[in-house]
């Protein structure tokens, strides 16, 4: 399917990370934004509040991020694309509703525009640092997907991706930014609609009696449907059965867990999205992500000046950790390097996929600023050693 | 309603239909209510509304939050949405902001409602958010044991106030006034026609409809205070309930087994959210703006 024309805003835009979010989510066919103001990331809302009236749709700031994290649950079982916005406080008071849509399997996107923690911490300036808490932060075990871009161009185009994966996989979607990527002006480039590919929400034929709103038929993830279509549909928090019926027992559990993982896990490589930059035949590779990946690439520059076999290997999507490129890759490299705008948290899994058989260098940063090139082109260094 | 979704069993066993069963999901009886819990009363009362509202039922949607009155969801044969705890207000919103056309109720617990979900009460109710909201208010936590809830009044024993509870406890119809419900009533389960007539003119209602229904707790505030089981609180309903519709609901607070005002203490008109925001973007942008969910 094509975008729908109505939400997009064809032509070269002059805008910032956080504006070019919102209109990635607008062409993305998002309908429905509930939010509440933090810093970095309100900008989003308020372009979307000030964008909705006139494409048709709905946003509302409402008490807190509790109630705007459930709040877009309930606009995705009514049937609309949705999406909420936020920053490190916030995303912790969502978590419980994380989980709820895990366990529900409700389309939606939840921004974070990453500053620095743990708390208030650093509300004005960049980090990267809640890596792990989206992937682990809600109680029990369920896989999201977390994309993380480097530009506002890349605000809008892998905000598309975003909300597309939403619907294939009915997870939470986490779009990390940070506040020097929510607030950086650059060129922006919005296609045509009809260059813009979106996957509509794929509801369910059937007729009411037939339809099971967790039966699956073989395939992972179930049709959907929306209140009002006369399914008679029963949602619930709890561990349930195919017909949406609390099972609570250990067999129930298990089959539903293990699909839920597996309908991401199991992605036969749909979910890796890295951009690899002369990794073959490197001596060193670069991990990195966001914002970093620009300081890396610097770094990287510089280091190959001198001579080095360096490549870069960028994640877009972080979630699920593109692990079986890193076991491939560890056999042939002698080291992998990862800077990051937090104490070490995605190295944790680089080292998990190593296993030992390379060197891991972390280059960790508490935040409030990028890292110094010269920093990691120094880790680089030592790790060509 | 077609007999289609009524257990034959039953009709073979009663030789007629319940007129209640159309509306539950049999297939998930029996319920996990107590004897002598007031909570299926209000079930009851809740179907008859429904029968009496003309409504599409294909158009209605349950929402509810976590606790024993958070499971009437799941037993409604409707789009039924359990949700997370002291947020199905929040939820409610959604569903009915991203689809106008649905009428949707909000069935939940006086601690669900007004202690981890008070703050989302408060603001759904000054945005005259178009949502019916039933309460059973049965003083305490019934799925966790009997905890203190911010409606237990002074004086009775809950397991978190072992030598009796001392702080205050919310008068809930004054809350919903305060906070700009456009309808307010209260009733308990021994007025099951009045109820039921409360929840047929909520229906009905554009706006914040508050509706509270005192209910005991046999199982476990009435037997750890010695007030006996269900039947007995329903005596003291029946005994200490004064009507008195269109009372200031100032004055409308409970007291520990004290007299009980019941009735329609507000009705009165207010645009919705969703009104004022159609009225308003219309005026401002003019014909830039479309009117959403008309």
């Amino acid at each position: 399917m094509h975008a729908d024309p109505k939400g997009v805003l064809t032509g070269v835009h002059f805008i910032d990370g956080d504006h070019a979010a919102c209109e990635g989510a607008l062409a993305a066919g998002c309908r429905f934004v509930a939010g509440y103001p933090i810093t970095p990331s309100t900008e989003v809302v308020e372009r979307f509040a000030a964008r909705i009236p006139q494409v048709g749709g709905m946003f509302i700031q409402m008490e807190d991020e509790i109630a705007s994290s459930i709040a877009i649950l309930g606009g995705a079982w009514a049937g609309k694309k949705v999406m909420t916005v936020t920053s490190g406080p916030g995303l912790s008071l969502m978590m419980e509703h994380i989980g709820y849509a895990a366990i529900t399997e409700t389309p939606c996107v939840i921004v974070d525009v990453q500053r620095g923690g743990p708390s208030t911490g650093l509300p004005t300036l960049p980090a990267q640092a809640d890596m792990m808490q989206v992937r682990w932060g809600s109680h029990g075990d369920y896989m999201p997907i977390a994309l993380s871009p480097n530009s506002p161009q890349e605000c809008f185009d892998l905000m598309i991706k975003a909300f597309n994966l939403a619907e294939v996989y009915r997870v939470p979607v986490f779009f990390m930014m940070d506040e020097v990527v929510g607030h950086m002006t650059e060129r922006v480039a919005i296609p045509a609609a009809s260059e813009i590919d979106v996957v509509e929400r794929h509801f369910t034929t059937k007729k009411p009696g037939e339809y099971k709103v967790f039966g699956t038929n073989g395939s992972m993830v179930p049709e959907m449907t929306k209140a009002g279509d006369g399914h008679r549909i029963h949602v619930t928090g709890l561990t349930h059965d195919e017909r949406g019926y609390p099972a609570m027992n250990p067999a129930a559990q298990d089959k539903l867990l293990r699909r839920l993982l597996d309908k991401v896990n199991n992605h036969n490589g749909e979910l890796v999205d890295v951009r690899m930059d002369g990794v073959e035949g490197a001596d060193v590779v670069v991990v990195s992500f966001g914002i970093t990946s620009r300081v890396a690439a610097a770094a990287i520059e510089s280091a190959r000046r001198k001579g080095l076999k360096v490549g870069h290997l960028r994640l877009i999507i972080c979630w699920p950790f593109p692990a079986k490129l890193i076991v491939e890759l560890a056999g042939k490299v002698k080291s992998f390097v990862v800077p990051e705008l937090n104490m070490g948290q995605m190295v944790l899994e680089v080292e998990r996929a190593v296993a030992g058989r390379a060197r891991v260098i972390s280059v960790p940063h508490a935040g409030g600023t990028v890292h110094e090139p010269a920093v990691i082109e120094s880790a680089i260094m030592e790790a060509a050693r | 309603m077609s007999s289609e979704w009524t257990n034959p069993e039953l009709i073979e066993r009663y030789g007629i239909e319940n007129p209640v069963m159309p509306y539950l999901r049999q297939d998930r009886l029996p319920h996990i209510w107590c004897p002598g819990c007031g909570i299926g009363t209000t079930v009851n009362c809740f179907t008859r509304a429904l029968t009496e509202s003309g409504l599409d039922l294909d158009q209605v949607a349950i929402v509810s939050g976590i606790g024993c009155t958070g499971r009437v969801a799941g037993y409604m044969n409707l789009d039924s949405f359990h949700t997370t705890h002291g947020r199905a207000i929040p939820f409610a919103t959604g569903l009915k902001l991203a689809n106008p056309k649905l009428k949707v109720v909000v069935y939940s617990g006086d601690g669900d409602l007004t202690a981890i979900g008070g703050n989302h009460f408060v603001h759904a109710a000054r945005r005259n958010m178009d949502l019916m909201i039933v309460c059973v208010n049965n003083f305490t936590y019934g799925m966790t044991g009997g905890q203190v809830a911010p409606t237990t009044p002074i004086g009775p024993t809950q397991t978190t106030m072992p030598y009796g509870n001392f702080e205050n406890p919310f008068n809930l119809p004054f809350l919903a006034d305060a906070c700009g419900a456009v309808y307010v009533a209260r009733w308990t389960i021994f007025h099951v026609r009045q109820l039921a007539k409360a929840m047929k003119e909520g229906l009905a209602k554009k706006g914040f409809v508050f509706i509270e229904a005192m209910s005991p707790c046999p199982t476990l505030y009435s037997r750890r205070n010695r007030l006996g089981d269900g039947v007995d609180q329903v005596k003291y309903y029946k005994e200490r309930s004064i009507l008195r519709n269109g009372a200031d609901t100032k004055e409308v607070g409970l007291a520990y087994q004290g007299d009980i005002i019941v009735g329609k203490f507000v009705d009165r008109e207010r645009p919705t959210w969703m009104e004022s925001m159609n009225e308003h973007l219309g005026r401002v942008l003019g014909d830039k703006y479309t009117p959403y969910g008309a």
